[in-house]
């Protein structure tokens, strides 16, 4: 047996500052809104002829007076992505750029993908997008407030507010782009984290009912272990299935599957030494389980 | 909990064979038309054009005020009630009442029955609203006149943008009205839709109007720029003809200028009124006034009573092909603005198609070796049990025609991972059971029964999540939304019927070997 119970602290004061660094970075360095969030136009190009390359894009880009333009390499050597945000919200933009790489680079490059967002939809989707998290944490807690007794709640909800801002703050510190599919990541990174932490919670409910004598500092221990196995094997499952999508998926699912990973690796790291710690904290005891099946 | 009924047995036997088959049916080509069923492709993996366009429904409103203004002036002076001073200020109709009538005016607007309430009986509420603002009147649309306003100009813009995307001729385009002033455009295939929006984005409204600069025009003058937007002429409001007088139009060469040109035919009533015009204005100039700017004014030289004309402009033979489009295919009722644009190439589809089936292959052959080697027999029934649960899930997807994304993939994927969670959870807690239980189908039973709650509660939780996301998301994120939450679904048919069936047949010849799992 594992004694994960002689960490609790430990781990509850890297939790504790996990989630202020992420606060902090959430506030002042904020999340790279992508242009689902924020509107602009975003160009996926090709290139057959190599003296396309980001800085010759880059010249060709600012000399439309589109304002801040990025080029960026995106998976080849010959794909590009440009973002910008068509802050005057020119109409046949595209045509105009087209007609304007036509004459560096002739019919060399081909869009493989164009994307416009103007400005209300971005702000509706970046508005359903917050309505749905700040929902799916809403039902989540009804959930678990109907299935188990208040602290378990609480300790589920802590594991999954860390999991969601933790995860947010690592999109932040490295400045990688949210968009409408962080969001889905997002979301299902709240579903198993909330599956996890109940699995263990069912264990520990199951023992206290079980064991009159044994303390809850002992008795999460125990529960964890017996649970353990179950915890490592399906997390690996998933992790390999989100490292199949990351690796092989294309660009495209790179910030989504990168997102899932870090969220069920936080997930099941949190399930483990935030979930379980609010009970031991809480002193959570036999009498609160048979209480409530007593009322039952 | 191992016990299964022959009925049973038949039951999912029946199911996994039929959903099986429907899973195939994306493979090869049935017969039946039951089975001739194929999962729909999204936009993202077979390239196409998604546009999204917003009704501007401004000028609308305010020609409808316009109307409105005479409508009122008209009712009050057959009802001999005086008002004066009726305007349209900031939206508003705004008019005064002497003191004595005021009362007689709100009695109006709120009669049921009355010419301003056109619907009332319908709807039971009244299309416009009146404020006293003290020194006046001001009436505008209410919440109602408004809503129905506006879904009747999306009503007739979705027909023209359906006339339209259909002359251009793209295969199977999908137009749907969304929420009350806009309209989803999806064209399947189309990896460049430059011609399709500039189509869109124009309203086409056509008028014929002669060019005067006669001051007391009884129905007033306004001056309108050339297309080339250098030039402008003094053009009366009346109109001879507009594009609703418009049968047909077609792009065609005039033999004689060898120009592009587009020439029209008239219904009975333009006709009519085309030929009394052009026979009282010649040497007039007539005005050709297409969306606010003049195309072109030729100089009427004969009488036209053929109810048939042309237009030239110096047209290319593309432009003639489109003006002559959007003549046949009728005004739109407002302007419309795409608000949002994703076009994925046709080749970027195909590579996301095969980096999601490689990942799909990839991920499926890592789980599968990663259950094999942690649990052996147990292991083996896991994944064939994966196997089915993967064509179970495509085949109820193409059952419903669901439409599979790039995301939708990354779902499937997303899928095997954790399908077999529950399989864990139960097989662990058989394990923890032989610890105290030396009876195999005892123990079996046991960590069947005991690990109920925990497998339920984890797919509600995720399931929850699907819902949320299918209700919010939008577009390839629905894709997701559909693959997770049917997903669940058939993982917990694959579990408690597919591996348990399996796993009771083995239990039941291996009672009494030690160290089962």
């Amino acid at each position: 047996m594992i004694a994960f119970n002689k960490y609790y602290n430990h781990f509850n004061f890297l939790s504790s500052f996990l989630i202020f660094v992420s606060l902090l970075l959430l506030i002042f360095k904020g999340l790279n809104f992508g242009i689902d969030f924020k509107g602009g136009i975003l160009i996926e190009v090709r290139a057959s002829d190599s003296n396309i390359n980001v800085s010759s894009l880059r010249d060709r880009f600012n000399q439309m007076d589109l304002g801040d333009v990025s080029v960026k390499k995106f998976g080849n050597d010959t794909d590009f992505l440009v973002k910008f945000e068509n802050k005057d919200n020119k109409k046949n933009i595209i045509q105009e750029i087209k007609r304007n790489l036509d004459k560096s680079f002739g019919n060399n490059y081909d869009f493989r993908r164009v994307e416009n967002v103007g400005p209300k939809v971005s702000a509706e989707l970046l508005k359903s997008g917050v309505i749905a998290i700040s929902l799916a944490l809403t039902l989540m807690l009804i959930y678990i407030w109907i299935r188990f007794e208040w602290q378990f709640s609480l300790g589920a909800i802590l594991a999954l507010f860390h999991d969601v801002i933790v995860t947010l703050g690592v999109f932040s510190l490295f400045s990688l782009e949210i968009n409408l599919s962080i969001i889905a990541a997002v979301l299902t990174i709240v579903g198993y984290s909330m599956n996890d932490t109940v699995v263990i919670f069912d264990r520990v409910r199951e023992n206290l009912r079980k064991y009159s004598d044994i303390k809850i500092f002992e008795l999460t221990n125990i529960s964890i272990n017996e649970t353990l196995s179950r915890t490592i094997i399906t997390s690996a499952t998933t992790l390999l299935a989100l490292l199949a999508i990351y690796l092989f998926g294309g660009e495209i699912l790179k910030g989504f599957s990168l997102a899932m990973i870090l969220g069920v690796v936080f997930g099941t790291y949190s399930s483990i030494y935030i979930a379980n710690t609010v009970l031991v904290r809480l002193r959570v005891s036999q009498k609160t389980v048979l209480r409530e099946d007593i009322q039952k | 909990m191992l016990y299964f009924s022959k009925l049973r047995i038949i039951f999912i036997i029946f199911f996994s064979v039929l959903f099986i088959l429907i899973s195939l049916s994306n493979l090869f080509k049935f017969d039946d038309s039951f089975f001739d069923k194929k999962i729909n492709l999204g936009l993202d993996l077979q390239g196409g054009s998604y546009l999204l366009l917003e009704i501007d429904n401004e000028p609308v409103i305010e020609q409808k005020l316009q109307n409105l203004t005479t409508t009122i002036r008209n009712y009050f002076k057959e009802k001999n009630i005086k008002i004066s001073n009726i305007k349209i200020e900031n939206q508003n109709i705004s008019f005064n009442v002497s003191d004595n009538e005021k009362q007689s005016v709100l009695d109006v607007f709120q009669d049921e029955n009355s010419e301003l309430n056109p619907y009332y009986p319908r709807f039971k509420s009244h299309q416009l609203e009146i404020e006293d603002t003290g020194f006046n009147f001001k009436v505008n649309f209410s919440k109602q006149g408004l809503i129905k306003l506006k879904t009747s100009s999306q009503d007739q813009a979705i027909e023209i943008v359906r006339r339209r995307v259909d002359e251009v001729g793209t295969n199977e385009p999908n137009i749907l009205k969304r929420g009350n002033n806009r309209i989803l455009v999806e064209l399947p295939g189309l990896d460049d839709p430059m011609r399709i929006k500039s189509l869109l984005g124009k309203t086409a409204n056509l008028t014929f109007r002669f060019v005067t600069n006669d001051e007391t025009d009884r129905f007033g003058i306004e001056k309108i720029k050339f297309e080339n937007g250098l030039d402008e002429a003094m053009v009366s409001k009346r109109i001879i003809i507009s594009g609703e007088n418009l049968l047909d139009a077609q792009p065609k060469m005039d033999p004689q200028t060898n120009q592009t040109i587009v020439s029209f035919t008239l219904d009975r009533v333009g006709a009519k009124r085309f030929g009394k015009a052009t026979s009282t204005g010649i040497g007039k100039k007539l005005a050709i006034v297409l969306d606010g700017k003049i195309i072109s004014a030729p100089v009427v030289r004969d009488t036209i009573a053929s109810g048939s004309g042309q237009i030239s402009g110096g047209f290319t033979f593309q432009s003639a092909t489109d003006l002559a489009l959007l003549l046949r295919s009728g005004a739109l009722p407002a302007p419309l603005e795409i608000i949002e644009e994703r076009t994925v190439g046709p080749d970027l589809g195909q590579d996301s198609i095969n980096a999601g089936m490689i990942a799909l292959a990839i991920g499926f052959i890592l789980v599968i070796i990663f259950m094999f080697v942690k649990y052996k027999f147990f292991g083996l029934i896991t994944n064939v049990t994966l196997i089915i649960n993967l064509f179970i899930l495509l085949g109820v997807l193409t059952l419903f025609e669901a439409t599979l994304t790039l995301p939708g993939i990354a779902g499937i994927i997303l899928t095997v991972g954790m399908a077999v969670d529950a399989n864990v959870l139960i097989f662990e807690r058989i394990k923890e059971e032989l610890k105290d239980e030396t009876n195999n189908i005892l123990a079996f039973d046991g960590g069947y029964t005991k690990s109920r709650t925990a497998i339920l509660d984890a797919n509600i939780t995720t399931l929850l999540a699907a819902i949320i996301l299918f209700f919010m998301g939008s577009g390839p994120v629905k894709g997701f939304a559909v693959t997770l939450g049917v997903g669940i679904f058939t993982t917990l048919f694959s579990v408690y019927f597919i591996a348990r069936l399996f796993t009771s047949i083995y239990v039941a010849r291996n009672k009494h070997r030690e160290k089962l799992i």
